[in-house]
């Protein structure tokens, strides 16, 4: 392990769609609709409410310095649960016994009677205000050691369409929550840790697939830093790189910090009104702001540009909290000149502020109110800075850097549903509760039972189209076959824009029943999916695609064929075998198996040049 | 070993293996509630609960808040609505401490519109009005009224609200407005429909409006309340924001949230148009009874002894033969009925089949375009106030506080 990464401790936090007929508290159904397809909308305010111990979450008070109007989108597949107009109903038992499953699997305990609770959420992801969530089961362990912490059942949030819109298909499906203990030591493990417990989820059979349907979240801590919760990594790949960067970055801000203190750095609370300097700038944002006020940070000269992550910077951390108040970012002398900007306007800004060589000046344009919420945030984030590594929620971006979100949640922000029913785990429950077999032993029997090659068998158990897999197989398709179609004919034909998901296992099953029967060629599989995914029945299809050929009547085409190409033959000789097969195949249209054709042509032939 | 806990001591519990810490709660189906650490809250056989350290529970830090004295002075009356109700998480149950610090702090805004002294008449759920504390809230109101209020809000329980808003039209004639206003979403909850209501509420009691009125959500955003004439109005959703309607009428107002502009409707009585005046007379002895194919006529019997019925029939105004002969006998012996209808919208009209003509043959009064609660809520002050069945018929039929449309719209 790299030196640098000694101490390092992280732990993760898993969320995954579950694949329910119905939603974790409605009826309706789960699935995620194009956004142009809602059908009405509202429009609603959140607010703070203040925890049963008089305490208002911090994370919510943050998102509070904001009034925000929410704009929700609704379809014909959302009703008024998700609307926050109708009480919850209750907890869905399918998603419950999912959960169980997975508890099971990692021998995990089972929670005797699991109580739902409001975690406070107002960003406007939940028309609640609060994503609804409930503790399953505790202490459960993991094949490298580590323990998973617990494992919850909770409703996803609302999709965010754009900045205050947010559309209510994907609100309430159902998701399980995998917490770890912070037990993982390098990034290596984190990511590996994060690909097991997927496979485990994965392994019910009940989860859902696709881009946005896994979620991880990661806590990462160094020694003298501070525990950082970075959400949303949706790449299992980019898992280690953000870990490592993380780690850079809590070592950027401590040498920063080391930095700050031998300098005797401080920071001015009260800010300067500068607008009166940029009046004749060239910056576009600076000449059209109301107000510009500066701030001093004294002996932060060259800190705020310095670089903490791939394109983050002091500056950037700033930013991301004055952002909170509705600024567009900051200006930082470390940056200046620039954008607009020029030397002579740095100068009487830093004498406005009578900033010294080693004083770095912050300057924030906007509205008076936002303007002074802003220098406030920046002020706030420079203390930070001279104490080091601020404990925060903060959301992945494209590369595996990372922003400042929100403060870290505390318990204040969890209070009970009392609209939901307290749902009791019973031992005769919890012994009913089938573990499922894991994927990775999927993939060992599927290689025993059919011969595949190993690395097919487990591509196989990963993929979403095992049970059409298994159906095949059963109907008597060969192994092979059925592996093929299900792991790389449908994924060319998806990738060629065929509608591939339209495609029922039943039918695609029948085909190849059909192929395995004599009935159609092997090659004519992907033209009879096409069809079949355009809307035409197997039946038609074959009728179609792979007419009925007799025997007899093949031999004729193949004799006539042969027959009216004497010279391209005597020319070729079994050269001509390729040519020739294609222009009997286009003639049966894939109805007749490749092998046997090949078989007929080439004794044909055989006859032919003797 | 079980031991005796206090909601709020530290305790450990084990599930499996792993051991947990947390706050004791409550006990609830055979479980030890506890809140973990971590937030969340979990049951527990009680014999795996165990007490780490007994914390006295703290009281609660009483707030004090600043008004305005240059503000106009609202009186609000609570009757234990959820508006501003607070939970106790720790024992579960819903404190109902209510102060205009509790409210003001519950509806932050309301500071900047008006001054508040407040009045706590009842902490229940509003199934639980009765007919008693109707008389007591019109006679808070007044007092309220007459001690200067610029304007009374009175919180409710949403399912019996427009009841109490029609009891108090008919026993109060008010210069200033009289707003009820509730929550269909708990104050506890981000999202509750409790602020806007309330500030919307408030800007209402200040306005011009000079009579009894219901503000709730006008849809289903946050952007508008709509002002209900009390006579007028039904809860007509078990859930919805904007489940209160004006039926058969359209409001007399509404106002624009987060603007609070107050915009009232041409037929809206206005301020000081009457004088304050009470008479909260009133017969408690009547019921309401909905008909519906097949009823046993007997039933009706019942009632024998009541002083007044309403009966929602079906359609124009209709029972069936057999019931006709027992709402004649309940007549015959003192008891006044009126005919309303299931339909909720239209006229009451028995002058058009058979059955119609023999109700009013039998001496059953035509209830016009009153929705049956209104009816009857009308017809307790109508008998607190007279026994002489012509008077009755005629006040039944009278229009008081706009519950008999002189003519009914089209809708269109």
């Amino acid at each position: 392990m790299d030196s640098e990464l000694t101490g390092l401790v992280a732990g993760l936090e898993i969320h995954q769609q579950l694949d329910t007929a119905c939603k974790l508290f409605c009826g309706c159904p789960t699935r995620i609709r194009p956004v142009e397809e809602h059908d009405g909308e509202f429009f609603r305010y959140l607010r703070a409410t203040a925890s049963e111990l008089g305490k208002i979450d911090r994370a919510a008070e943050e998102e509070m310095k904001q009034v925000r109007r929410f704009r929700y989108l609704a379809y014909d597949t959302t009703c008024l649960v998700e609307n926050d107009d109708e009480p919850p109903s209750p907890l869905n038992d399918e998603a419950l016994e999912c959960t169980l499953q997975v508890a099971k699997t990692f021998g995990m305990t089972p929670i005797e009677q699991v109580h739902v609770m409001r975690k406070l959420v107002i960003d406007g992801s939940n028309t609640s205000g609060f994503q609804r969530t409930g503790l399953v089961a505790v202490g459960g362990t993991l094949p490298n050691g580590g323990r998973i912490e617990s494992i919850c059942l909770e409703e996803e949030a609302a999709q965010r369409v754009e900045e205050a819109c947010f559309s209510l298909d994907r609100l309430g499906i159902p998701l399980v929550e995998i917490t770890t203990s912070p037990c993982l030591r390098s990034p290596e493990e984190v990511q590996e840790t994060a690909a097991y417990i997927g496979m485990v989820l994965r392994s019910t059979g009940k989860v859902k697939r696709g881009i946005g349907t896994i979620r991880q979240d990661l806590n990462v801590s160094i020694p003298e830093g501070a525990r950082v919760e970075i959400k949303g990594v949706q790449e299992l790949d980019l898992i280690a790189e953000v870990v490592r960067r993380e780690v850079r970055r809590q070592q950027g801000l401590l040498a920063i910090r080391a930095e700050l203190l031998s300098r005797g750095a401080g920071i001015d609370e009260e800010p300067v009104d500068v607008t009166g300097l940029f009046k004749n700038t060239g910056s576009a944002i600076l000449k059209k702001a109301p107000v510009i006020l500066g701030v001093r940070l004294r002996g932060f000269a060259g800190l705020v540009g310095q670089e903490l992550q791939p394109g983050r910077r002091l500056g950037s951390e700033l930013s991301d909290y004055a952002k909170r108040c509705g600024v567009g970012g900051i200006f930082h002398t470390d940056e200046l000149p620039a954008y607009g900007v020029t030397g002579e306007e740095v100068t009487s800004l830093r004498g406005a502020l009578e900033a010294q060589d080693d004083d770095c000046v912050v300057i924030v344009a906007a509205d008076r109110k936002r303007a002074q919420c802003a220098v406030r945030q920046v002020v706030r984030r420079a203390q930070l800075a001279l104490e080091g590594v601020p404990e925060e929620t903060r959301k992945m971006l494209e590369g595996g850097s990372s922003a400042y979100m929100r403060p870290l949640p505390g318990a204040a922000r969890m209070y009970p549903e009392t609209d939901v029913l307290p749902v009791a785990i019973t031992a005769e429950r919890w012994a009913g509760v089938a573990v499922p077999e894991l994927l990775t032993e999927k993939a060992l029997r599927l290689k025993r039972e059919s011969g595949l090659d190993p690395a097919v068998a487990r591509q196989l158990a990963h993929s979403d189209r095992l049970p059409l897999y298994l159906r095949a197989v059963e109907a008597g398709v060969r192994p092979t076959l059925a592996a093929r179609t299900a792991l790389a004919t449908l994924k060319e034909l998806g990738r060629d824009g065929v509608p591939v998901e339209r495609l029922e296992d039943e039918d695609v099953t029948a085909i190849l029943t059909a192929v395995e029967e004599g009935r159609a060629a092997k090659e004519a599989v992907p033209d009879l999916l096409r069809a079949v995914a355009a809307g035409s029945s197997v039946k038609d299809a074959l009728a179609t695609l792979a007419p009925t050929v007799g025997a007899d009547e093949l031999e004729a085409i193949v004799a006539r064929i042969v027959g009216e190409r004497t010279e391209f033959v005597l020319e070729r000789g079994m050269g001509a075998l390729g040519p020739l097969m294609g222009l009997v195949m286009a003639e049966v249209r894939g109805s007749v198996d490749g092998k046997r054709l090949s078989e007929l042509l080439r004794s044909a032939l055989k006859h032919a040049l003797e | 070993m079980i031991q005796e806990l206090a909601p709020g001591d530290r305790v450990a519990c084990t599930v499996g293996d792993t051991e947990l810490t947390g706050t004791y709660i409550t006990d609830r189906a055979g479980m030890r509630v506890v809140k973990l650490d971590s937030g969340y809250n979990i049951g527990v056989g009680p014999e795996r609960v165990d007490l780490v350290e007994h914390i006295p529970l703290a009281p609660q830090p009483a707030l004090e808040v600043e008004q305005d004295p240059n503000l106009p002075e609202l009186a609000i009356v609570s009757t234990g609505g959820t508006i501003a109700s607070r939970i106790d998480y720790r024992t579960g149950a819903v404190t109902s401490q209510f102060t205009a610090a509790d409210i003001l702090r519950a509806i932050p805004g309301l500071a900047e519109i008006a001054r508040y002294r407040t009045h706590v008449l009842a902490t229940i759920l509003s199934e639980n009005m009765t007919p008693a504390l109707w008389q007591e809230l019109a006679r808070a109101v007044h007092d309220a009224i007459a001690d200067g209020a610029s304007g009374v809000i009175v919180t409710h329980g949403t399912d019996t609200m427009s009841h109490s808003a029609a009891a108090l039209a008919f026993m109060l004639q008010t210069p200033v407005p009289v707003v009820f206003v509730g929550s269909q979403r708990s104050a506890d909850r981000p999202s509750s429909d409790n602020v806007m209501n309330g500030i919307s509420a408030a800007a209402a009691a200040v306005s011009d409006l000079g009579e009894v009125a219901v503000v709730m959500h006008e849809g289903p955003s946050d952007d508008r309340c709509a002002l209900h004439r009390a006579a007028r109005v039904r809860k007509l959703h078990t859930s919805r924001r904007d489940a209160f309607q004006s039926v058969e009428s359209s409001p007399i107002g509404h106002v624009d949230y987060p603007a609070r502009t107050v915009h009232l409707s041409r037929d809206a009585v206005r301020r000081g148009r009457r004088a304050l005046a009470l008479d909260d007379r009133l017969e408690p002895r009547c019921g309401l009874i909905q008909f519906y194919p097949g009823m046993e006529p007997a039933l009706l019997d019942s009632f024998a002894g009541y002083k007044g019925l309403v009966v929602a029939g079906t359609g124009l105004g209709h029972v069936s033969t057999p019931c006709i002969e027992r709402l004649g006998a309940l007549v015959a012996n003192g008891t006044a009925v009126v005919m309303t209808s299931q339909c909720l919208y239209g006229r009451v009209c028995d002058r058009v089949y058979d059955t119609g003509r023999d109700l009013l043959a039998c001496g059953v009064i035509e209830g016009a375009t009153m929705l049956p609660e209104v009816a009857l809520v009308k017809l307790m002050c109508v008998l607190g106030r007279t026994r002489d069945p012509d008077e009755v018929r005629r006040l039944m039929q009278a229009d008081l506080a706009g519950e008999v449309l002189g003519r009914t719209p089209h809708g269109l």
